[in-house]
């Protein structure tokens, strides 16, 4: 049991340092990462600033891009990694090694945090300083538990949707593609739920982003506390509770039908 | 007696929308520890499809598989903590990361400390020759760098059970030989480890493996040493002809009584055919270049002596290029 522990932590630092690593070879690549989210925003800041909205819509833009880049590489990055790992040969050498395939996800995940978040950091700063964003943060410990427990949610979502790739291949792909913009609507990158017909915010609250943006929005632009925002962290945790087990269970499936249908190993299927 | 490799009556069907393939259809074959054991078939045989279940990638249809004792199915962990897995034409690995690192990343899902993997990673490139290439990116080696580098992941682990899948697919003459030589020092010298080697190359099958099995359409058609195997065939002639033209009908070779079979390579540059015959008596072959004068101009002919094709081509009754062709068509 503790050798096993130790082994899957050990895969999981090492696919965590592979995606460290590879991520950030090729400075280039964060350039255009931090640059183009940031002209992203300045479009939809000038437009309200253009619209006389209120000054904390800024904020919230800035808030919403730097979370959607979790959400990009979670789809991206997370979801369709496993889909890419198969295209490569990697996936077939993963499973033919005696170690758990949730701690690679983890590893991908993990890897996937660290990478966006330095990116995710740069943008928030960037955003801040060039449109002078006031920040009222009462409670920064708050404002921390909500952003771990919204990347704890996203990336679980993140691995549950690794194993849907995996075996559907393209199917899956196209699957990215239509969950990119609808997520960005509907968790308020734009601008605030609240404002979204009932009908509309119920569909919202399935994603979990939509609580952890509208948790992280309220503590960072609003200056609200642990008190106000209870429902968002428990919401937050009770999706994580739900999708961790869910994924594991998902891999599980996923990989046991792959080998049945030998669609995991085998490309041309 | 208990057999590092096992398999008992395997069969594997794979079912798509439009159609069912029986990839294996009762295969059953036994190897020993230390022995390298090859298995010899054209594309689409099934030599991948048994290498993937016996790695547990795969789940049989059918029938039973061990290795090192442990059920394929039922001990599939077991299994994965004693093997090691190269297959050809892949390069798994990340081609940012360099050599080294790919290396070490391996290495880490096998558990292993960071200390012993750096060393065995060192001794690993150096006895497979591209210590040299340690910090190139992966993306960046040859092919037949990328192909040590995939080697020596397999071997990181000590297994003692090398599955080797078509290893030296697409390398060139000089490093598919230094491939093949460590090979069999390392399954005889070094760690007395088993092989189990699929290939499509016949010289290489007869050079490293210790016994061979022929697989056609899922069917095991022999299996013994390639020096019985070619023993077995010696009752039979077998003649190389050349003739002129690329685009010769020859399937009438196979109508002629006393023909076993026989194989053909059209050569493009040289606008030829090279023919390779088996048959039982010389009647045979003056009916046989008859036959052909009709059709073509014979260039040459010579005499051979039986290769691993040739036994190929006398329980098949045609080559492996002719078998691979057919099967793609089929599918």
């Amino acid at each position: 049991m503790r050798e096993q522990l130790i082994r899957d932590l050990r895969v999981a630092f090492a696919r965590l340092w592979v995606r460290v690593k590879g991520g950030n070879r090729e400075p280039e690549w964060l350039l255009a990462e931090m640059t183009i989210p940031i002209l992203t925003l300045s479009a939809y800041i000038y437009l309200y600033k253009m619209l006389n909205a209120p000054a904390e819509f800024a904020g919230f833009v800035i808030v919403g891009g730097t979370m959607m880049a979790f959400w990009s590489n979670v789809l991206w990055n997370m979801s369709a990694q496993f889909y890419w790992e198969k295209e490569t040969g990697n996936l077939e050498i993963y499973l033919a090694a005696p170690v758990s395939r949730m701690a690679i996800l983890l590893g991908m995940a993990l890897g996937g945090i660290v990478n966006t978040t330095l990116r995710a950091a740069a943008i928030l700063v960037a955003g801040t300083v060039i449109f002078q964003v006031p920040l009222m943060i009462q409670e920064p410990l708050t404002a921390v538990l909500v952003f771990i427990l919204t990347i704890i949610a996203v990336y679980a979502l993140g691995m549950l949707f690794a194993s849907l790739f995996m075996m559907y291949g393209r199917e899956a792909w196209h699957t990215a593609n239509l969950l990119q913009e609808p997520v960005y609507f509907l968790s308020g990158f734009y601008f605030p739920t609240r404002y979204l017909p009932f009908a509309v915010q119920l569909v919202a609250s399935l994603v979990p982003l939509t609580f952890g943006l509208d948790g992280i929005r309220r503590v960072l632009i609003l200056g609200e506390g642990l008190g106000d925002i209870w429902l968002n962290v428990a919401a937050l945790i009770v999706f994580s509770a739900i999708l961790l087990p869910l994924a594991r269970f998902a891999l599980n499936y996923m990989e046991n039908l792959g080998k049945r249908e030998g669609r995991l190993t085998l490309r041309w299927q | 007696m208990q057999y590092c490799i096992e398999t008992k009556g395997l069969v594997r069907i794979f079912k798509t929308k439009n159609e069912t393939v029986k990839a294996l259809d009762g295969v059953t074959v036994s190897i020993s520890e230390g022995e390298i054991f090859g298995l010899l078939g054209p594309n689409g045989a099934g030599k991948t499809t048994l290498i993937k279940i016996l790695t547990t990638l795969l789940l049989p249809t059918t029938g039973e598989a061990y290795v090192g004792g442990f059920n394929v199915v039922k001990e599939s962990d077991k299994v994965r903590r004693i093997i090691g897995l190269v297959s050809g034409g892949e390069t798994p690995g990340y081609g940012i990361l360099s050599a080294r690192e790919n290396l070490w990343f391996f290495s880490q899902l096998y558990g292993m400390s960071s200390s012993n993997a750096k060393e065995k990673i060192k001794l690993l490139m150096a006895d497979l020759d591209f210590e040299q290439y340690a910090s190139k990116r992966m993306s960046r080696l040859s092919t037949g760098y990328k192909q040590r580098l995939n080697l020596a992941r397999g071997l990181l682990s000590d297994p003692s059970v090398l599955f080797l899948d078509e290893p030296t697919l697409g390398l060139d003459v000089l490093t598919a030989k230094k491939l093949r030589g460590y090979i069999v020092d390392w399954a005889k010298k070094e760690a007395k480890g088993t092989v189990l080697l699929t290939t499509h190359y016949m010289a290489e099958a007869d050079e490293m493996c210790d016994r061979v099995a022929i697989i056609d359409r899922g069917r095991i058609l022999a299996c013994e040493s390639p020096k019985v195997l070619k023993e077995n065939i010696k009752g039979n002639q077998i003649m190389k002809i050349e003739v002129s033209s690329i685009q010769a009908d020859v399937s009438f070779l196979s109508k002629i009584s006393g023909v076993v079979g026989y194989s053909e390579t059209r050569s493009i540059q040289t606008g030829t055919t090279a023919l390779k015959v088996m048959f039982e008596d010389e009647s045979t072959f003056t009916e046989i270049k008859s036959e052909l004068e009709k059709k073509t101009k014979i260039l040459s002919i010579s005499e051979t002596e039986p290769t691993l094709e040739d036994v190929y081509i006398s329980l098949v009754g045609r080559g492996f290029e002719e078998q691979s062709a057919e099967m793609a068509t089929d599918a």
